[in-house]
């Protein structure tokens, strides 16, 4: 038996979406195979890490309050994937949006009213941007690969908040832990419920706003066909680099709000620690999301699921943390190999006759 | 020993697994594929090489191990993007992300174990010779080999019949398809050879240059090893010269605080990323020369009708 490709006359509409949750069966599958495999029931495994935190409030709250940084960068990732811009430092640029909208509450905490938590989220946005702008500028005036240069910028990215709540942000009363010190209340963003806060709102209408760019206006219309066939936007009159710079900066800047929502949302404060890779699986929740705004959505509700999965596993289980990774990392797989049904049709053949065939042909 | 040798000594070995990732992944490139996978395959070299040399007492056994650890993963990867026909950046980065996890988990029973070093070569006289004794004849194996191994991949691409072949798939795999060579296979034999060579630079880190498993211990080296790619303008010989540069960013601030130069570390500790930055706009603002040495069908998605 061989299987071959044939290709489709048009990308099939229904695989765009089954192809996902496919997906999301294999690595399933995975999962109890991996689960057996480190000596588990893999049923239970399975129950405790993807149910079990389905089954009470606080699971819930936490998996929101988790897949709200995922949605805001995910779907600045969509439109950047979009128009065939490969940003994938988003989390150096949601370190950076994290750092810039800290410069207020850490170096000016007696500022207070109701001005200053517009000016913080303001700041953080401007520093993603900033911080994505970089790799955006080079590639369109030298023509450098985004890809690698937008990833070193994470490592720059880290370094540099490390100095800083090591260094001169830390704070004078913290016992010389490395962190800053605590927003004031007027920085804070205001909590909707328990640990969920506005930023969740926030993030929607993120979401709304991009869906209604991509969907629904011809900007939207021209980041896609600068994406997808740079030489018809080009004929069209659609700027190649003006698309290029949009994309890459808009998506820095979300990543941007995320890190800044996450530090004085939830955290309060900044410190190492302030991402569990947000900015990469934020890539996944692209992919997963078919990089449309509202796909994202669910990708990230699902992945945050992983997050907090992980954490019931280990306590429920005794497996590692990093068991989060390896299944993250296992959905994206999944997800771009099962995608091949969309522009393909799978085309079984016995071997024979293939043998056959090839020996007629001239 | 001298401080002058000691710097030359340690630049070597920081250089090292730059420049096996860098060969891996530039046959892999050359054969149109672009692998963005090299840090997970490190990472997951270097865990699988530190287990196997732990467990079977023997840090030869583990360099093979590293090697497996790298073409394992490669070879999930060749499945995706040649014969799904997936997208090959983001299957890179799912390789990546996927292999830190791996690693994290294999690793997980091996933190903090002490572990077995991969000795350098000692050939009496030969090695104690003034200056360029330990330089040229007492390095650890993989060094020698590292050097050799470019030349091979050199002399492979440009002096053999199959190196011809690896290269026309790379830049025309439809005129390649044609004259009757198996695109596929070409490249996934290419793509593997970098799984090797990755997880060989991972195991080299785990086994020599600091013998003990770390939870991401590339520290970004497999992404350093990508740029070196372009660096080298997908030439063998011009990515060991790059290697040893970029050794020498590498290790430039382990010496400038031992100089006591009056930097933050987290400054110094920077340097490399932003001295990989600034190579490659340095060498994509000649866009011309930039755009001839890539091969010409790098990333592209190859069906054949038949």
């Amino acid at each position: 038996m061989r299987v071959e490709l044939r290709q489709r006359s048009a990308d099939s509409r229904l695989m765009v979406w089954l192809s996902p949750l496919l997906a999301l069966l294999l690595t399933l599958v995975f999962g109890a195979v991996l689960f057996a495999a480190l000596g588990h029931d893999p049923l239970r495994a399975l129950y405790v890490y993807f149910v079990k935190p389905l089954t009470d409030a606080w699971s819930l709250e936490e998996i929101v309050v988790k897949a709200t940084p995922l949605a805001l960068i995910g779907v600045g990732l969509a439109l950047a994937f979009r128009t065939n811009v490969w940003n994938i430092g988003a989390e150096g640029q949601y370190t950076v949006g994290a750092i810039c909208g800290s410069i207020l509450p850490v170096m000016l905490p007696e500022w207070q009213g109701p001005l200053i938590l517009p000016a913080v989220l303001v700041c953080g946005v401007l520093g993603g941007m900033a911080w994505a702008a970089i790799p955006a500028f080079f590639r369109v005036r030298f023509g450098s690969s985004e890809i690698l240069t937008s990833l070193m910028l994470v490592y720059v990215a880290q370094l540099l908040l490390d100095w800083l709540v090591r260094g001169p942000w830390r704070d004078p009363e913290g016992y010389n832990f490395p962190e800053s010190r605590l927003f004031e209340a007027d920085a804070v963003i205001p909590a909707l419920a328990g640990r969920l806060h506005f930023g969740t709102i926030l993030a929607l209408l993120a979401v709304a706003a991009l869906a209604v760019l991509l969907g629904r206006t011809l900007k939207g219309f021209e980041f896609r066909v600068v994406g997808a066939a740079p030489r018809a936007g080009a004929f069209a009159g659609f700027s190649e680099r003006g698309s290029i710079l949009a994309a890459l900066t808009v998506s820095g800047g979300l990543a941007g709000l995320a890190g800044i929502a996450e530090v004085s949302g939830t955290i309060g404060q900044l410190h190492p620690s302030i991402s569990p890779g947000y900015g990469f699986t934020a890539i996944i929740a692209a992919f997963l999301g078919r990089l449309n705004p509202v796909g994202v959505v669910f990708a990230s509700l699902l992945l945050a699921l992983t997050y907090i999965g992980g954490e019931s596993a280990q306590v429920a289980l005794g497996v590692s943390d990093k068991i989060v990774r390896v299944f993250q990392g296992a959905i994206l797989i999944f997800v771009l190999g099962c995608d091949v049904f969309i522009r393909y049709r799978l085309h079984f053949r016995p071997m024979r006759r293939a043998a056959a065939r090839a020996e007629e042909a001239p | 020993m001298t401080g002058f040798e000691a710097v030359i000594l340690t630049i070597v070995t920081a250089a090292t697994p730059l420049l096996i990732a860098a060969l891996g992944e530039l046959v892999t490139e050359r054969s149109g594929v672009l692998n963005l996978g090299v840090e997970g395959m490190m990472i997951v070299g270097a865990v699988t090489g530190f287990a196997g040399a732990q467990l079977t007492g023997s840090p030869y056994l583990g360099v093979c191990a590293s090697m497996l650890g790298g073409m394992a993963l490669a070879s999930l990867f060749g499945f995706l993007v040649l014969r799904l026909a997936a997208n090959q950046v983001a299957s890179g980065l799912a390789l990546t992300l996927l292999g830190l996890g791996l690693s994290g988990m294999i690793g997980e029973a091996f933190i903090g174990q002490p572990g077995l070093k991969l000795e350098r070569i000692d050939i009496p006289f030969l090695t104690d010779l003034p200056v360029v004794g330990a330089i040229l004849f007492g390095q650890d194996p993989l060094v020698y080999m590292s050097i050799a191994l470019a030349v091979s991949v050199s002399w492979f691409l440009f002096r053999t019949r199959p190196g011809l072949a690896l290269r026309a798939v790379g830049n025309n795999h439809d005129s390649a398809h044609m004259l009757g060579v198996h695109v596929i296979r070409t490249r996934f034999l290419a793509v593997l050879f970098g799984g090797a060579c990755s997880g060989l630079a991972g195991g080299y880190l785990s086994l020599a240059y600091t013998p003990q498993w770390v939870e991401g211990m590339t520290a970004g080296r497999g992404w350093i090893a990508l740029a070196l790619v372009v660096f080298a303008s997908w030439m063998p010989l011009r990515a060991a010269i790059g290697a040893y540069l970029f050794g020498g960013a590498l290790i430039l601030q382990f010496h400038a605080q031992a100089e006591g130069i009056a930097l933050p570390s987290q400054f110094l500790s920077a340097l490399p990323y932003l001295a990989t930055v600034a190579a490659l706009v340095i060498l994509s603002r000649d866009r011309w020369t930039a755009r001839n040495d890539s091969p010409s069908c790098l990333g592209q998605v190859f069906v054949p009708d038949r």
